[in-house]
């Protein structure tokens, strides 16, 4: 049995339903149902034990040192989310099925439910806070999915986008609400998170981070001013409406509250935002909804009152609250499902959602009337039905926190006032729809809907029932495991009995019901000052659309202002804005320029290199409009900077730097072929002063950075590598022993690149056609002689010498300066110098010009090098090595860090083989056409 | 010693954004390498400047640090990948748009 194993179930039929769907629209709701189903058989072995007071926790251990674990837990308030999500997703399945219509793609839209609704079961069972928002923004995403399913209708479009605006900007604070959670109790397990709560509570930050976590809750569950969101995303199909306003998405939000509850409540702050948020939506969702003409629209705003009464009882704090808000959850669950089942029922066999025009519907589907009318009083909170019953508990709770508050009789009048309004919205669901005369111009003349698309409806209103007049025996055990695993303790004794005498809570439910009729009665004057006075000013649509247009016209405003599509500009913004940055930290730091690490004397002979250094860099800058002659004053830069290396005792470097210098040099050389050869000045004076001073300074700024740093003591952490190269690594050079043992992991992702950026230059290559030069810049023409014979027989004749060279250098790197970076350079040189003297026919012939293969084999083998420690039960690129005596040739040492190298060594060769190579080849082709000389071989 | 390597540091680095700053895609190009340069000796020098002192175990009595120059040695042939890379673009440009300015047309 294992949690994980319930979530994978669900998304991977999420792909099949997607594929099963290409054999017949009905496959996929099958599909989609018998995973469902299989989810379900899976949870159900672990309720009994969970009902034994037992907390399931199972953990893989992935990123333990960040706290970044793969855990699932199941307790009793995971386990009656899981079996909403599962239990209420079934019935949706089977509603959608007959919801649908021939036009829309059935696995689509089952593929995205799953996804969905795997997304929520993660939220419901993650233990880990951290994996918990991933399936968070997770249910953002495929929300937006569901909510767009029909793409075509432009109401669809804008509700999924601001559903995935709001939800998603809450994600976002969410994610740093929870990283400050995981901070503050030292873990991002719930676990560890639950106990904690009072050295949460007492902690500096917890304000800012439950303000963090609260936005996440609120704008998921709708609260107010968050709530706008929700109306509009009613564009979706009615089945994902009923599930997302039921058991999900946004049930989300109010999970989290829950969740957390023990964490993070019993302070003035939690009271105060929670319940002012609470009481807000409560109120606002209760008035609004009884304007709304849209059927679901009037559900909508219903659901977000409904989702406050939640938030507010959270708010209160005491353990028998939070124990009515989970009975209110279950039960809102419950009816508002059935409820917009029912109105999507309405909406499909009569062609309209418009309470203007719906009237009398009793005469046509009785059947339905009939559940819907049941489901609506569980919603208004009339006695015998489950909605009653936490709504009672609500009204006693509001009532007697109010009495410890000053001006506390606001709090239970608000209530109240909230009562009365739903039982009005409730009254004028039933009233309008099914009574109230007859139906105007309706497009379809309603009746009945297939017996199979009732079903959920009718086991749903059952359980209204059930619950409604046998609480004790139907939900009490279910609400006392889950409030224990709202609490984190055993919650205290409640009674669900119907009739406890007549106390403030059934006076209050008595008003509200009576109020409710009455405001009902009076509706006719109150829509019209609803439409004259309170709709025009009150769109929250309208501030949404408005912020957003302005956040998206300053982005473009801002990228207009930074993108020109000048290079040049963006370039001398970027040098100036780097600029900037570092002298202002310099200066905000404080600290001295220089330290007070002992120098290295001055010599002569690093004097003179240096000035060289500097003079070439100079006429580079100078000569940069001559360019053949700049490229072999940077040539000159180059090797002044790897005898630096040699200096200051980095062989290795100069190694490397010296043998890419020459690769670079021939780069540069094939490609100012096709280049043109000098130009004129053509940048303005004003721009090249500009350009000079931003250069100058950047120059200062990077010499005074060097020699805060070299004036300034350090300890390294290299000691670790110095004293385990040899043990450890089976080599004693250092360099070479980091490059593919310590840091292994870093050389791959290296390599790797390398060889990307091989293949994206040959990618580049295709159909590249540039016309080369008949003449030289002094006018003299293109030489058509062949290769100098002197020339190519020493080539051919140093070929085997250098190539020796590489295996040496190969082959000591791991000791002495070498290894594979610098003798793949090497073979490089010398296999580029047979093209250079001898040609490319004669080469080709000889040494193909596709290095793909050896690309491919260089990062094979490094890759399996390191899995081959795998096998081994060794972490990922574990080296090992032996030392071997052979006769004759002594003993000598085998590295498995050896065939990394070769992996390394391939890929270097082979890379810049490529580059050059085909670069090479298009000298010949610019030629050939124009010429049409065929004896220069 | 450490004075003169600063300066060489800042020499190229202030050639480098000159270069960097011009019309013409190989001027940039050059630019580009000779900053690859200043940032590698710049990386070099975080390990402090030591002489005679390579990293390789049992050449000497201390050793430098071995860290800079490992991520050094591979920057240096990766940079060598990014030139490559850079020139080919600036192919590419020349040969779809007609011209070897940056911004792929010419200055009016």
């Amino acid at each position: 049995m294992n949690l994980m194993s319930i979530i994978i179930t669900v998304f991977a039929g999420s792909l099949l339903t997607a594929w099963v769907s290409r054999f017949g629209r009905l496959q996929a709701a099958w599909v989609a149902g018998l995973i469902t189903l299989a989810a379900l058989a899976q949870l159900l072995p672990m309720v009994p034990s969970v009902f034994a007071g037992n907390t399931h926790i199972e953990h893989w251990a992935w990123f333990p040192s960040v706290g970044l674990d793969l855990s699932f837990r199941l307790d009793g308030l995971a386990m009656l989310f899981a079996l909403l999500i599962l239990g209420i997703g079934l019935l949706i399945v089977l509603y959608a099925r007959y919801y649908l219509s021939a036009r829309d793609c059935m696995g689509r839209f089952y593929s995205y439910l799953l996804m969905f609704m795997g997304a929520m079961l993660g939220i419901a069972l993650s233990e880990n806070v951290i994996q918990l928002l991933i399936f968070w923004e997770l249910t953002s995403l495929t929300s937006f999915l569901l909510i767009s399913y029909w793409q075509d209708r432009e109401e669809a479009r804008q509700g999924a986008r601001m559903a995935l605006a709001i939800t998603g900007a809450g994600g976002l604070a969410l994610l740093g609400g929870l990283i400050m959670l995981g901070q503050i109790a030292g873990s991002y397990e719930l676990s560890v998170i639950l106990n904690s709560g009072d050295q949460i509570r007492a902690h500096p930050l917890y304000v800012p981070m439950l303000v963090l976590v609260l936005l996440g809750a609120f704008t998921k569950s709708a609260q107010f001013p968050f709530h706008f969101w929700l109306p509009n995303a009613m564009a979706a199909p009615t089945p994902v409406s009923a599930y997302l306003h039921s058991a999900t998405m946004v049930k989300a939000g109010v999970f989290l509250l829950a969740r957390l509850f023990p964490a993070l409540s019993g302070t003035p702050e939690w009271s105060y935002l929670v319940g002012g948020a609470g009481l807000m939506t409560l109120l606002v969702g209760a008035v609004f909804a009884l304007f709304k003409h849209d059927l679901k629209g009037l559900l909508a705003y219903s659901t977000i009152s409904h989702l406050g009464l939640i938030t507010l009882l959270f708010a209160i704090g005491t353990p028998l609250a939070a124990v009515a808000g989970v009975f209110h959850i279950i039960n809102h669950a419950i009816f508002k499902a059935s409820l917009f089942m029912a109105a999507g029922i309405i909406d499909h066999e009569a062609g309209s959602r418009d309470m203007r025009k719906l009237n009398g519907l009793w005469k046509y589907m009785p059947h339905t009337a009939m559940l819907a009318m049941v489901a609506s009083a569980a919603m208004a909170g009339v006695p015998l039905l489950n909605g009653f019953l936490s709504k009672e508990m609500f009204f006693a709770e509001a009532a007697s926190a109010g009495s410890h508050l000053k001006l506390g009789w606001l709090l239970p009048a608000a209530v109240t006032i909230a009562g009365i309004f739903a039982v009005a919205y409730s009254v004028r669901f039933i009233h309008d729809v099914f009574y109230n005369g007859e139906p105007i111009d309706l497009p379809k003349t309603p009746h009945e809907p297939p017996r199979w698309m009732k079903l959920p409806v009718e086991l749903l209103v059952a359980l209204c029932l059930l619950v409604g007049i046998l609480p004790q025996a139907t939900v009490q055990p279910l609400l006392e495991i889950a409030s224990a695993g709202v609490l984190q303790t055993t919650p205290p004794d409640f009674d669900l009995a119907i009739w406890h005498g007549v106390n403030i809570a059934l006076i209050m439910s008595v008003v509200a019901l009576v109020g409710g009729g009455l405001v009902y009665a009076m509706r006719l004057p109150l829509f019209r000052l609803h439409d004259e006075h309170l709709a025009p000013r009150l769109q929250a649509k309208a501030v949404f659309d408005h912020i957003m247009s302005a956040l998206f016209r300053f982005a473009s405003a801002l990228t207009r202002a930074l993108d020109t599509g000048s290079l040049q500009r963006m370039l001398v913004l970027f040098f100036a804005g780097a600029l900037v940055l570092g002298v202002g930290g310099f200066l905000m730091g404080g600290g001295p320029l220089s330290g007070n690490r002992a120098m290295l004397p001055l010599d002569p002979l690093s004097l003179m290199a240096a000035l060289i250094l500097i003079f070439g860099t100079l006429a580079v800058v100078m000569s940069h409009r001559q360019r053949f002659t700049a490229l072999i004053l940077i040539g000159v830069v180059g090797l002044v900077v790897s005898l630096i290396f040699v200096k200051f005792s980095g062989p290795d470097l100069a190694l490397t730097q010296l043998s890419v210098e020459v690769v670079t040099i021939v780069l540069l050389l094939l490609a100012l072929y096709f280049l043109p050869q000098s130009h004129s000045a053509e940048s303005p004076r004003w721009r090249r002063a500009r350009d000079l001073v931003v250069a100058l300074l950047a120059g200062t700024g990077a010499a005074l950075l060097s020699w805060a740093v070299l004036s300034r003591p350090f300890t390294s952490i290299s000691d670790y590598f110095l004293a385990n190269s040899v043990p450890g690594g089976g080599g004693s050079n250092v360099v070479n022993v980091i490059l593919v043992d310590f840091r292994g992991f870093d050389t791959l992702g290296e390599i790797t690149v390398l060889a990307l950026a091989a293949l994206g230059i040959f990618a580049m290559l295709e159909r590249i056609y540039l016309p080369g030069p008949d003449a030289d810049a002094q006018g003299r023409p293109w030489n058509w002689d062949k290769h100098p014979a002197v020339m190519a027989s020493f080539a051919r004749l140093l070929l085997p010498l250098a190539l020796m060279v590489s295996v040496f250098i190969f082959l000591r790197g791991h000791n002495l300066p070498g290894g594979g970076f610098i003798a793949g350079l090497v073979t490089a040189v010398a296999l580029i110098m047979q093209y250079l003297a001898n040609g490319e026919e004669w080469t080709q012939d000889r040494l193909p010009a596709n290095t793909h293969p050896m690309l491919a084999m260089g990062l094979l083998i490094a890759t399996l090098t390191g899995l081959g420690s795998w096998l081994f039960g060794y972490p990922f690129l574990t080296s090992s090595f032996g030392h071997f005596h052979l006769p004759f040739i002594g003993e000598f040492e085998l590295a498995t860090a050896m065939a990394f190298d070769l992996g390394v060594y391939l890929v270097v060769v082979g890379s810049v083989l490529l580059i050059l190579i085909y670069l090479g080849l298009m000298h010949g082709a610019s030629h050939r056409p124009a010429s049409g000389k065929e004896d220069y071989r | 010693m450490e004075i003169l390597l600063s300066v060489v540091i800042g020499a190229l680095t202030a050639g480098g954004v000159y270069l960097a700053l011009r019309g013409r895609t190989f001027a940039v190009v050059l630019g580009l390498t000779l900053l690859s340069y200043a940032v590698n000796l710049f990386l070099f020098a975080m390990g402090r400047l030591t002489i005679g002192e390579p990293p390789v175990i049992g050449s000497s009595e201390s050793y430098t640090d071995p860290l800079p120059q490992a991520l050094v040695l591979t920057a240096i042939v990766i940079g060598f990948a990014m030139t490559a890379f850079v020139i080919m673009l600036a192919l590419k440009a020349r040969s779809v748009l007609g011209s070897d300015h940056v911004d792929g047309r010419d200055e009016s």
